[in-house]
C-alpha cells in the first residue's frame, strides 16, 4: 500500500517537473496538431469578427490565415481564440495560443518585459476620438471636462491621460472590458466621447444605432503600430510569423495577386517573383517550410493590398483609405525586407 | 531486539506517531509550495517576463473615474491598488447595509397577514433570486440608465441637486472653521447616550423602573449638535453643482456605475437575505409568541424580547455567507465600468505592467482577507447571541 502511495507521489512530482521543462518548438507543435491557434479580438469589424455562421473575417484574421497557409499549407486549419484586451498577453504567455494577432500596439514595455516579441506591423494606426454630432465639437482640444468611454488594458488609456495633461484639460474615463460594452455606453449617452485606435472607431461606428450621428475627430494623438505577437525564445516560429506578413507585403509590391499568382508562377521572368514563389533561391529552407509557402499565402489569402481593401478599405463598409498603410513606394510606410 | 520488543518503543506510541505524520505532511506541503514558487520564478525568468513587486512604485499614468483618495495620472501603481480597494470596500459596505435593510423588510413582509404585501414580497424574492446577477447588472446599467436624460435635460431637485445619465449631482458641504466643535459635540453625545442607556437598563433590571430613553437620545443626538452648530455661527457652506460645458462641475457626483452596481448587488442579495430572515422567524415556535402574549407583553415587546433574539441565532450564520457572497460578487463591477479592485488593479494595472502573478495574488489575498474579517466579526457576534447554556 505504502509503495503504491510513494509511486504515485513520485509520478506526480515527475509530471510537475516535466511540465516545467518541456518547451517544444511552436512550429513542430502546430504541425503535429494540424491546427494553428490564433488569438483574435472578441469582435471588431474589419479586424477580427465572426459572422452569424461563426466564420471569422478581418485584416487580423487574414494574417492568421497567412500563417496557417505557410505552416500547414491550409489557411482554414485555424482555431480562433477570441480574447479581450486584458486576457491577450496571458493567453500567449501560457501557450493557450500560438500567436496573437489582435490589434496589439507594439511598445517598449510589451516587447521587453512580457516575454513576448512583436514580429512586425500589419496596420499602422493612431488613437482618435469619436463624438456625437449633436455636441458640435470640431476638435479634440474642445473636449475639456468630457466623459470618455474607453476599453481597459489598452495603450489608449495611457495616451489619453498624456494628451489631456499636455493640453491642461480634465476628463472622466469610464472603462469597460470589451469593445461592445464600450460602444454601448457611448451609444447610451454615458460618455461624450469614445476613444480608441482610429480604425477601431470606424469599425465601432458601423455598430451604433445611428452611425451617421457620430463623427471621428481629425486629431490623431498617438502612434499605434499594430502587429502579430509571439512568445520570446522561439526564433524559428518568430521568423515564420514575421515572414508570413512580409510575404504579403512583398507580393503586393511585386504585383502578385490571388488571381494572377498561378499565371505569375508559370510565366513570370522576374527573379524577385521567382524567388518569392519558391522557384529559386533559398525558398522555404531557412524557415523550415515547404518551398511554396509564400505561394500558398498569396493563393489562399491574397497580398497585403487585397486583404486591406477587402477588410477595411474601399471594398468594405469601413472605407478607410490606405494612408500610412500604403506601400513605401506609394506614399505610405509599408515596407518589407527583400525576399532573397 | 527480542528483549526490548516487550517494551513500548516511542515509535509505537500513537501520540508520537500522529505528531510525526503531521510534521511530515506539513513539510511535504511546504516543499510542494516552495517547489511551485521557485519553478514559477525560474520559468518566468527564463522566458524574460519581469517579476517582483518593484512595479508598485512606478508611475501609473492613467486616470480613474472614482477615487476616494487623491489620485491622478502621476501617482504610482501601488496607489491604484489602494484606490481600487477603497472603491471595492465602498460598494461592498453600502451593499451590505442596503441588502440587510431590504432583506429584513421583505423577509418580514413575506410573512405578513396582508395578502397583497405577502404576495409582492414573494414575487420580488422569486424574481431576483433566480436571475443571474450579471444580467441584473446589465439591466440596471444599460436598460434603466438609458431612460435618464442627457446633462442638458437633467432632472433637478430645487436647482441644487441634479440627475442625468452621467450620475447624481449633489451639493458638496464645505466645512468652515469651528465645524470640528459640532463633530466633537456629536461624538460626546453618542458616548453619553450609550452610558445613559446602560445605566437605564441596569436600573430596569434591578428596580423594574423604565426610563424614557428615546426622548433623551433624540435630544442628545439630534437637537444638541444642531443647537451648537447655530451657536457658533453655522460654519458650513454648500458647493452647488453648475452646468458648464459638457456637464455639471462642482458639488459631489455619484457615478451611475456605482448606483447600478449597488442596486444590483443589494436587490439580488436582499432577496436571499429575505429568505434567511423568514427561515429565522419561522424557526421560533408559535408557542413562544403565545406564551409571551399570555404574560401580557405588548406585541412589539414580544418581537423584540422573544422572537428576534431566537430568530437571530438561525439568521446570523446564513447572513454571514450572504455578506461574503456580496463582497465577492462586487468583483463583477468591471462588466459595467465601475472602477473596483478587479477593474482597476487586476485589470488596467495588470495590463500595463504585465505582472499577472503578483497582481492576481495580491487581489486574491485582499478578497481572502476581507472575507475572513467578515467571518470573524460575524462569528464573534454569533457567539454573543448564542444560547447561554447553564
Amino acid at each position: 500500500m505504502k509503495k503504491i502511495t510513494w509511486a504515485l507521489v513520485a509520478a506526480g512530482v515527475t509530471c510537475v517537473l516535466a511540465a516545467g521543462f518541456a518547451q517544444a518548438s511552436t512550429k513542430e507543435e502546430v504541425q503535429k496538431r494540424g491546427v494553428f491557434k490564433c488569438g483574435v479580438s472578441t469582435g471588431l469589424p474589419g479586424f477580427s469578427i465572426a459572422d452569424e455562421k461563426g466564420a471569422w473575417a478581418g485584416i487580423d484574421v487574414d494574417v492568421c490565415k497567412a500563417i496557417a497557409a505557410a505552416t500547414l499549407g491550409d489557411a482554414t486549419k485555424i482555431k480562433y481564440v477570441p480574447l479581450n484586451a486584458k486576457e491577450r498577453f496571458t493567453a500567449l504567455q501560457s501557450g493557450e495560443i500560438d500567436a496573437l494577432v489582435r490589434g496589439t500596439t507594439w511598445t517598449l514595455t510589451r516587447d521587453s518585459s512580457l516575454g513576448l516579441n512583436f514580429t512586425g506591423v500589419n496596420y499602422y494606426d493612431g488613437q482618435g476620438f469619436m463624438v456625437s454630432k449633436k455636441l458640435g465639437v470640431k476638435s479634440a482640444l474642445e473636449l475639456n471636462g468630457a466623459a470618455i468611454c474607453i476599453q481597459s488594458g489598452t495603450t489608449s488609456e495611457l495616451n489619453l491621460a498624456d494628451y489631456f495633461k499636455e493640453n491642461n484639460m480634465e476628463y472622466k474615463a469610464v472603462v469597460f472590458d470589451t469593445h461592445d460594452a464600450t460602444a454601448a455606453a457611448f451609444d447610451n449617452g454615458r460618455c461624450d466621447v469614445l476613444t480608441s485606435d482610429q480604425s477601431q472607431l470606424y469599425g465601432l461606428r458601423t455598430h451604433l444605432k445611428n452611425p451617421e450621428g457620430a463623427i471621428v475627430l481629425p486629431e490623431v494623438i498617438s502612434k499605434e503600430p499594430l502587429g502579430p505577437v509571439v512568445r520570446q525564445g522561439d526564433d524559428a516560429w518568430f521568423n515564420i510569423v514575421k515572414w508570413s506578413l512580409n510575404a504579403m507585403i512583398e507580393a503586393e509590391e511585386l504585383g502578385i495577386t490571388q488571381a494572377n499568382v498561378d499565371e505569375m508562377k508559370a510565366n513570370s521572368k522576374s527573379p524577385s517573383v521567382q524567388r518569392l514563389l519558391g522557384l529559386e533561391g533559398i525558398a522555404g529552407k531557412g524557415l523550415g517550410l515547404n518551398d511554396d509557402w509564400a505561394y500558398q499565402i498569396i493563393k489562399q489569402v491574397g497580398n497585403y493590398g487585397e486583404i486591406f481593401e477587402r477588410n477595411v478599405g474601399a471594398d468594405s463598409p469601413l472605407k478607410i483609405s490606405r494612408g500610412l498603410n500604403a506601400l513605401w513606394s506609394k506614399g505610405g510606410i509599408m515596407y518589407a525586407p527583400p525576399a532573397r | 531486539m527480542s528483549k526490548s520488543s516487550k517494551k513500548h518503543h516511542w515509535w509505537n506510541n500513537a501520540q508520537y506517531r500522529s505528531l510525526f505524520f503531521q510534521i511530515v505532511l506539513v513539510a511535504m506541503l511546504a516543499g510542494f509550495f516552495w517547489f511551485i514558487g521557485s519553478n514559477t520564478l525560474a520559468n518566468l525568468e527564463k522566458r524574460g517576463i519581469s517579476t517582483g513587486f518593484g512595479f508598485l512604485s512606478l508611475k501609473a499614468g492613467f486616470g480613474i473615474l472614482q477615487t476616494l483618495i487623491p489620485f491622478d495620472e502621476s501617482y504610482s501603481f501601488g496607489r491604484t491598488f489602494l484606490v481600487g480597494l477603497l472603491n471595492t470596500l465602498l460598494v461592498s459596505g453600502l451593499g451590505v447595509i442596503c441588502a440587510t435593510i431590504i432583506g429584513f423588510t421583505v423577509g418580514v413582509a413575506r410573512l405578513s397577514n396582508n395578502w397583497l404585501i405577502a404576495k409582492l414580497a414573494t414575487v420580488y424574492i422569486e424574481t431576483f433570486r433566480n436571475v443571474p446577477l450579471l444580467l441584473q447588472m446589465f439591466f440596471w446599467y444599460f436598460a434603466v440608465l438609458r431612460t435618464l436624460p442627457s446633462p442638458r435635460g437633467s432632472w433637478s431637485a430645487g436647482d441644487v441637486a441634479f440627475l442625468n445619465i452621467r450620475g447624481i449631482y449633489l451639493p458638496q458641504p464645505l466645512f468652515g472653521d469651528g465645524f470640528a466643535v459640532v463633530v466633537w459635540t456629536f461624538i460626546l453625545a453618542v458616548i453619553a447616550t450609550f452610558c445613559i442607556a446602560r445605566w437605564a437598563k441596569k436600573r430596569q433590571d434591578e428596580t423594574g423602573k423604565q426610563f424614557k430613553m428615546f426622548r433623551v437620545a433624540f435630544l442628545l443626538l439630534c437637537v444638541l449638535p444642531v443647537v451648537v452648530f447655530f451657536l457658533i455661527g453655522s460654519p458650513l457652506t454648500w458647493d452647488i453643482p453648475k452646468l458648464q460645458g459638457f456637464n455639471f462641475t462642482g458639488g459631489m457626483t455619484i457615478i451611475p456605475e456605482l448606483t447600478a452596481l449597488l442596486v444590483a448587488l443589494s436587490v439580488y442579495t436582499g432577496a436571499f437575505i429575505a429568505e434567511v430572515v423568514r427561515s429565522g422567524i419561522l424557526s421560533v415556535s408559535s408557542g413562544q409568541t403565545e406564551a409571551a402574549s399570555a404574560l401580557g407583553l405588548h406585541k412589539s415587546k414580544v418581537l423584540k424580547l422573544v422572537v428576534i433574539p431566537q430568530a437571530m441565532r438561525v439568521i446570523i450564520p446564513q447572513l454571514t455567507s450572504q455578506y461574503l457572497n456580496l463582497v465577492k460578487n462586487s468583483s463583477l463591477a468591471t462588466a459595467i465600468g465601475y472602477p473596483d479592485l478587479v477593474a482597476v488593479f487586476a485589470g488596467t494595472t495588470l495590463n500595463q505592467t504585465g505582472q499577472a502573478i503578483e497582481i492576481i495574488a495580491m487581489t486574491m489575498g485582499v478578497y481572502l482577507f476581507i472575507s475572513l474579517l467578515i467571518s470573524a466579526i460575524m462569528n464573534w457576534y454569533n457567539k454573543k447571541i448564542m444560547i447561554v447554556e447553564r
